[in-house]
């Protein structure tokens, strides 16, 4: 009977649940869906994390590789970001160039990521760190995944140790000798979505996105400064209700971070 | 009817409400729009804030291809071509933003099963670009006399290593800035429609940048509705 009439009217028997202050799926308002990440499972990647948030999965794999350093800023390198949504994930995504949906995010995550210190030697030779996001399971809120995966897989980047030779100019790269990326910025997404006009829910699923009247997208790092606050159209909001959506932001970077924190831990006596 | 007409319009709105030593004053760079100015597309408009310019042309509610009907409202698509080199990644994701902000704000369900296309075209860029792209937007959606809830209004926000607010900053400020904030605000109740940062800043700082975009945009929208008097008053 509930079947029958969420195929026929999916958003008056949403705006049921909402009436009740609660989500189809049990979850208050407020609450994210269980969170539970994995590092350095790829072997092959120079790091890697693989971050489920409920059912949406995704996984980022890292790989460095020389490059010379940007003209505009010679003690820096790059941090490359790609995100893919394959039509594993998704029906609604076919095979072929990135769809708007992937490059949309390719773009948010460039936008977040700082150049951490990748210079090798200032003006000559710098690393560029390839960051491939896929996603395995599109169900909703695919910017938290991704930035919470990129950030995992950044920790658990190890890139060996590089001398330059003073006679031939060539660099040489010692694979013995690895050390752990220096991350100055944690930055880590919240998620909304907006229903009709009015209300706002945490860590929207696939069905509530597509139902949804507006998205609104927090970044926040430890100091409570923002990084990106990504609203892409949608309905109007008033500065009440941003205020609302900072202090869950602010909640969420903790419980993100204690997360990471432990799972760092439990990895660092390899 | 062929308004062409410039209004200038040097405006100058004062910082947020704090006492704090900052230098006081955040103008808006010169404004100016012609409408009209295109025979193909239904509606047109060019919009000018200091020497960043864009060409807006606007066809519909037109024909739409079956794969991308919706039954009940307007399919919107938004077309944005930057003025060297193909569109790339940034194009999709500011077509993304705009196509969202208009959404909102057009009333699709008077025109269903149609498709409403939004072609943008950047002239020059001197700064504030997605700002002028969704004035020239919402200039020729206007002129193309799609029906509409609201006008909107895009508002540039630059914050530099000190915490001074510029509004509608040019490239060179663009880029010394620490941070970068768009807003597209609804001219009904002044409600955030839109928003887009990039860089640090604190949840004051927004706050206060979200207030001098609302006291600018009262001025962007007096702008619109002076024009579209000027134009429609041929006496």
């Amino acid at each position: 009977m509930a079947a029958g009439f969420k195929t026929v009217e999916p958003l008056e028997y949403y705006r049921r649940f909402l009436k009740e202050n609660c989500r189809p799926d049990g979850r208050e308002l407020g609450e994210f869906r269980t969170t539970t990440v994995n590092i350095g499972s790829i072997s092959t990647a120079d790091g890697s994390a693989l971050v489920k948030l409920g059912n949406t999965t995704v996984i980022c794999g890292i790989k460095a590789e020389f490059a010379a350093p940007p003209t505009d800023a010679p003690d820096k390198g790059y941090v490359v970001p790609n995100v893919d949504l394959p039509p594993l994930c998704s029906s609604r995504f076919r095979s072929g160039p990135p769809g708007e949906e992937a490059q949309v995010a390719s773009q948010f995550i460039a936008d977040i990521i700082q150049k951490e210190d990748l210079c090798i030697s200032p003006g000559k030779l710098s690393w560029v760190l390839y960051c491939d996001i896929i996603c395995l399971d599109y169900d909703g809120n695919i910017l938290d995944a991704c930035t919470f995966a990129l950030l995992a897989a950044l920790k658990n980047v190890q890139l060996p140790e590089v001398t330059i030779n003073e006679e031939t100019a060539l660099a040489e790269v010692n694979l013995k000798k690895k050390s752990y990326l220096n991350i100055r910025t944690h930055p880590v997404a919240t998620s909304f979505a907006v229903f009709d006009d009015t209300l706002l829910i945490v860590d929207p699923t696939g069905e509530e996105e597509h139902l949804a009247t507006g998205t609104l997208t927090v970044v926040m790092d430890e100091e409570g400064k923002l990084c990106c606050l990504h609203k892409p159209g949608g309905s109007g909001l008033t500065g009440a209700k941003l205020q609302d959506c900072m202090s869950r932001a602010v909640t969420r970077h903790k419980e993100v971070k204690k997360l990471m924190d432990e799972v760092i831990k439990s990895m660092k006596p390899k | 009817m062929e308004g062409v007409m410039q209004t200038d319009a040097k405006m100058r709105t004062e910082s947020g409400a704090e006492s704090s030593p900052r230098a006081p004053g955040c103008s808006l760079r010169h404004f100016a729009c012609e409408q009209n100015l295109l025979s193909r597309p239904d509606g047109s408009a060019s919009f000018l804030q200091g020497d960043t310019s864009v060409l807006a042309g606007v066809y519909g509610p037109a024909e739409v291809k079956v794969s991308k009907e919706i039954f009940n409202k307007a399919t919107l698509e938004v077309i944005l071509r930057p003025k060297i080199g193909l569109p790339g990644v940034a194009e999709k994701s500011r077509e993304r933003l705009i196509r969202n902000t208009c959404e909102a704000v057009v009333l699709g369900a008077l025109h269903p099963r149609t498709s409403i296309t939004v072609v943008l075209q950047v002239v020059s860029d001197a700064g504030s670009l997605l700002a002028c792209c969704l004035n020239a937007a919402c200039m020729a959606l206007v002129d193309a006399g799609v029906p509409m809830r609201a006008l909107f209004c895009g508002v540039t926000c630059a914050l530099d290593s000190e915490g001074t607010l510029v509004l509608d900053p040019t490239a060179k400020q663009e880029k010394e800035a620490r941070a970068i904030l768009t807003f597209a605000l609804d001219s009904v109740e002044r409600k955030l429609l839109m928003s887009t940062t990039k860089g640090l800043y604190s949840d004051a700082e927004l706050q206060q940048c979200l207030a001098a975009a609302q006291a600018a945009s009262q001025h962007v929208f007096r702008f619109y509705r002076e024009s579209l008097q000027r134009r429609y008053s041929k006496s």
